[in-house]
């Protein structure tokens, strides 16, 4: 078996047997990239000789060390491009620092290794929305990888990383890992710091893993969590260990099952894939319990006030003075914003900025934005009501398997409907995983992963890993 | 909630953004729709309801008034598109008398 395809905590025996070196790994990757990333897109840069050079010297006895990870490329590290998928920095930004992420990551021993495509901006679930490549589904190249994290989702499946960090605003962690049938986990809002993750929805974003394990999740989300100076919305709290509790099984847990997650509109295959591993959970132990989250209808309409309101915010930093694209021979300063960023971002974007704006505005404020808070109350509120009687939450993670490349592109509204099982958990801020739960074969002989959705309480980790690990088939 | 029909080309104006009038009428026709979505939150009695700004409690923070080191200079200005004088160079912003 090469390498590349292995998980990180067996590459990590096999560096203690001394039977590898970092450097192997590198190098392993760096071939499967080279015969395979040109079908799948998955990458955008690529500094090897940074990473060789890393991993020469990598601290093996470190949780994560010598273990490549790709990044997401909306998570600075410093001296590579960040180019969040976008025309805007495309050229003209070098990151001058690290993120939290991925210093925490060096410090773990792991090696940042490459930028992976994604959604401009994390804005979408394709990552058809990229202005700089497509990115093509592993399991069947005429098929979307899902998004944003589309890029982290395709490599880590395609064994072209061993594992990736992506980001999470409303499903763009957990959606990529369904499509694509590898792990991927949003934390609870706090749990861990984003300072150097290019801001795109300052009170939904969170980083995470996408991963071939449980287990792996585990080992990353450890190097990850935690209180940083640097984002004063990271909660100073302690982080357990979350490798600990990992195999205890789900025997005697209550595992909540929400109607409302089952009803019209979810692909029959798909129901019943997770049907199939919500049985098993119960087969391993676990009481169903019947619940209800009566608002999750309104999830889209709350998340696509909120979202693109902070996004709008959030992205007028991008005004071509200080880094990235400026517009030539501007008139005055006004004509210069105005054109550097008709020039540099992409139709969704500029959909979301106009969108956020309008929510924001004089004389709508009001109707939309302070109006989608108090729903937002009372979707938290369905969840808080849940986890009094349920230790965590089983749903699907989309509606369906991975759609066609170039389907629905000019249809947003009906994109962002898909979104409809994710969104919750960033609105409430509770931590959700997706884990594979089996495939569904497709039309033309392909078979496309299905994820099962795991939500737990905010600050849960331990418990929806434990039951993650359960669910793994 | 507002039954107006969105502006495009004003919004777009308070956000800085310049648009083609194909960029314009396509918006338009999008927005329009996912407007008409979200009237569906209407629906709902929030009478009395607080608003949730951040999922998790959030506190201004105030740290320790330590100095420390922040990026160096030459740092941040290699991503500026054009510089003078170890400052940022940007159009001219005061019309001429």
């Amino acid at each position: 078996m090469s390498l590349a395809s292995a998980s990180i905590s067996t590459l990590r025996r096999q560096l203690a047997a001394g039977e590898i070196t970092a450097v192997d790994i590198i190098d392993e990757l760096a071939t499967a990239i080279t015969s395979r990333d040109p079908q799948i897109g998955a990458y955008l840069s690529l500094d090897l000789a940074a990473a060789r050079s890393a991993a020469a010297t990598a601290n093996l006895d470190l949780p994560l060390g010598g273990i490549p990870i790709a990044l997401k490329d909306n998570i600075n590290a410093i001296g590579q491009p960040c180019t969040c998928g976008s025309r805007f920095l495309e050229r003209g930004y070098t990151a001058p620092y690290d993120a939290t992420v991925t210093s925490r990551l060096r410090a773990a021993g792991a090696i940042p290794f490459g930028r992976v495509n994604l959604d401009e901006f994390a804005m979408g679930s394709a990552t058809e929305n990229s202005a700089l490549q497509i990115t093509r589904n592993p399991h069947d190249p005429t098929r979307i990888p899902g998004g944003s994290s589309g890029g982290s989702a395709a490599a880590v499946a395609a064994d072209l990383a061993i594992a990736a960090l992506g980001s999470d605003t409303g499903g763009s962690i957990r959606q990529p890992a369904s499509h694509c049938g590898i792990v991927g986990l949003k934390p609870s809002y706090g749990r861990v710091s984003r300072y150097g993750l290019v801001a795109f929805a300052s009170s939904l974003d969170q980083i995470g893993p996408l991963t071939k394990s449980v287990t792996d999740a585990a080992l990353i989300l450890q190097a990850i969590a935690g209180h940083d100076p640097h984002d004063s919305t990271s909660l100073d709290v302690p982080v357990p260990d979350y490798s600990a509790e990992l195999e205890k099984g789900v025997a005697g847990m209550k595992l909540g099952i929400p109607r409302e997650y089952f009803g019209e509109g979810i692909d029959p295959a798909v129901r019943s894939l997770v049907e199939q591993a919500i049985k098993r959970l119960q087969a391993a132990g676990a009481e169903l319990v019947d619940i209800s989250l009566p608002h999750t209808e309104h999830a889209v309409a709350t998340y696509y006030i909120i979202a693109p309101a902070e996004a709008s915010s959030n992205l007028s930093r991008f005004d071509g003075i200080r880094y990235g694209k400026r517009a030539d021979t501007p008139t005055d300063l006004l004509d210069l914003y105005r054109r550097s960023r008709e020039e540099g971002f992409g139709p969704e974007v500029k959909r979301r900025i106009i969108l956020g704006t309008y929510v924001l505005s004089s004389g709508y404020y009001d109707a939309y934005y302070s109006r989608a808070q108090k729903v937002r109350t009372l979707i938290r509120r369905d969840f808080e009501n849940a986890f009094q009687e349920v230790d965590a939450i089983l749903t699907p993670v989309a509606p369906t398997p991975a759609r066609k490349i170039g389907e629905h592109s000019a249809d947003p509204l009906h994109e962002y409907l898909s979104d409809i099982f994710t969104l919750a958990a960033n609105l409430a801020g509770n931590c959700a995983i997706s884990v594979p739960c089996g495939t569904v074969p497709s039309e033309s002989g392909t078979n496309l992963p299905v994820g099962l959705q795991i939500l737990a309480p905010h600050l849960a980790e331990a418990k929806l890993l434990r039951v993650a690990r359960a669910a793994e088939l | 909630m507002a039954t107006e029909h969105i502006d495009v080309r004003y919004v777009a104006g308070l956000a800085r953004l310049e648009l083609s009038d194909e960029e314009c009428s396509v918006f338009q026709r999008q927005l329009e729709a996912i407007l008409g979505h979200v009237e569906s939150l209407t629906q709902l009695d929030v009478e009395g309801i607080e608003p949730t700004s951040y999922p998790a409690p959030v506190y201004d923070v105030m740290r320790e008034d330590i100095p420390s080191a922040s990026l160096p200079r030459e740092a941040v200005l290699a991503n500026a598109p054009d510089q003078a004088q170890d400052q940022i160079r940007v159009p001219k912003v005061i019309a001429d008398a």
